[in-house]
């Protein structure tokens, strides 16, 4: 890993961290659906990231998240869980010995294979945020629809971000 | 031996999943539960400072609602006063309190944070254990309305437990007929302008447009006006009901609440403690 994809990191950490707690923190639609785009750098970290490095990461972001939320230990284990999905797909779809591509952003893989990535880690990410949350099975129904228009808002978002900032490699 | 660890190495996603897990629920368990120690919230230095630096440009911005809100306070407490001088004077008798002071004083703190959007909402004010803030004192809105309880102090800043959030619960009756109830939020829907009333007793009629009001069994004083009923018709099939209400003060544009300091408290919960437990 070279210094230029550390601080290029470090730059998309402080940058979504700061556009999460500071507007999208306040947004919602009808108390039903709030984004958690900050998950956006948990999925674009570089392919080669160890997995113990990924899951100390994604911790400590969600120990970050949860500070400013004043929700211990919801988002870290929402963050927890979506390091374990990524670690998952990507063992079963990408080729580890060859990498091509250092990160797995939407110009790079191509829409397809970003989509399905990224609709599992947001499901997963935002039913186990949604469930901690809430802590009890009375509102089972009402969390769950919770979780998933949330997760679809998310996903919009991160699709947008994703094309906003595409580039495709020139080959 | 070395088997194993060939086996939890070709798996370390899964064991360190596990690992990671297990500390996050646990996390979330002691936040939950009465006890809190660890110190990572709002109240926090670093997360309180942020707040505070980051709340300049919105506090400037909504300098306009503060102030009618403000002036139409002052504009109702000028009236009371008038009307209380005017009882005095006419009856030319001196009223003095026999505890030589009031049993509620009052303590203004400015949000830093606020949130409306989660199912468990946390407000951060700018006041704490320096300013004689303790846990379990209640909050109000200026004006009208119930804001929730402080959780954590830090020195100089404050958590408060929202009307927003799955373990507020406020005492409160209806001015019209005294029947009392349970105020929670969230039992059908998270809208922040509406909250529930639980366990009023079936035969009370309850009309729309009641006004609802604390009852002083919780640790709010009495009769401060907390929203107007809105829906009764909730079904909930035993001796009591459930009925809906539209709160008087809203949170989504909250600035400035008052903490409320009860002097008796000590003192009514060491007398209480001596009863045998009812439950």
């Amino acid at each position: 890993m070279n210094s230029k994809i550390i601080l290029v990191n470090i730059f998309r950490w402080f940058l979504l961290l700061f556009i999460q707690i500071l507007l999208l923190r306040n947004l919602s639609f009808y108390s039903l659906a709030t984004p958690f785009v900050y998950i956006l750098f948990l999925l674009l970290l570089p392919f080669k990231t160890p997995n113990l490095l990924l899951y100390l990461i994604a911790f400590a972001t969600g120990l970050t998240l949860d500070a400013f939320y004043d929700t211990l230990g919801v988002h870290t284990a929402a963050c927890v869980t979506l390091a374990f999905v990524r670690i998952s797909f990507i063992a079963v779809t990408v080729n580890k010995d060859n990498f091509d591509e250092p990160e797995p952003t939407l110009g790079n893989m191509g829409f397809k294979w970003f989509s399905i990535y990224a609709i599992l880690c947001t499901f997963a990410h935002h039913l186990v945020l949604f469930f901690l949350e809430t802590f009890r099975l009375t509102e089972f129904s009402y969390t769950l629809l919770r979780g998933l228009l949330s997760a679809i808002f998310t996903l919009f978002l991160i699709i947008l971000i994703e094309f906003i900032f595409y580039n495709r490699k020139a080959r | 031996m070395r088997n194993l660890w060939i086996f939890i190495n070709r798996y370390n996603a899964f064991f360190f999943f596990i690992i990671f897990f297990t500390i996050g629920i646990y996390l979330t368990v002691s936040n939950n539960s009465y006890q809190r120690s660890v110190a990572v919230n709002s109240t926090n230095e670093v997360v309180g400072t942020a707040y505070k630096n980051l709340n300049v440009l919105k506090k400037y911005l909504n300098l306009g609602d503060v102030n009618d809100s403000l002036a139409a306070e002052n504009a109702k407490l000028k009236t009371e006063l008038l009307a209380l001088n005017s009882i005095d004077s006419a009856k030319n008798v001196v009223v003095k309190d026999t505890l030589n002071n009031t049993q509620y004083t009052y303590l203004s703190a400015r949000v830093i944070k606020n949130s409306i959007t989660l199912r468990n909402n946390i407000i951060t004010i700018n006041r704490g254990t320096a300013d004689g803030i303790a846990s379990g004192m209640a909050v109000i809105s200026p004006g009208t309305g119930v804001v929730g309880y402080i959780r954590d102090v830090s020195e100089h800043l404050a958590t408060i437990e929202s009307l927003l959030h799955k373990d507020t619960k406020v005492s409160v009756t209806l001015k019209k007929n005294n029947a009392l109830g349970t105020l929670v939020w969230g039992a059908k829907n998270f809208d922040y302008r509406k909250a529930y009333i639980k366990d009023v007793p079936n035969h009370f009629k309850i009309a729309l447009k009641d006004t609802v009001v604390t009852s002083g069994f919780s640790r709010f004083p009495p009769g401060i006006p907390v929203g107007r009923v809105s829906n009764t018709g909730i079904a909930t099939g035993d001796n009591f009901m459930t009925i809906e209400i539209d709160l008087f003060n809203d949170f989504s544009t909250l600035q400035y609440v008052y903490v409320i300091k009860d002097k008796l408290a000590e003192e009514q919960k060491a007398l209480e403690s001596k009863l045998p437990n009812e439950q």
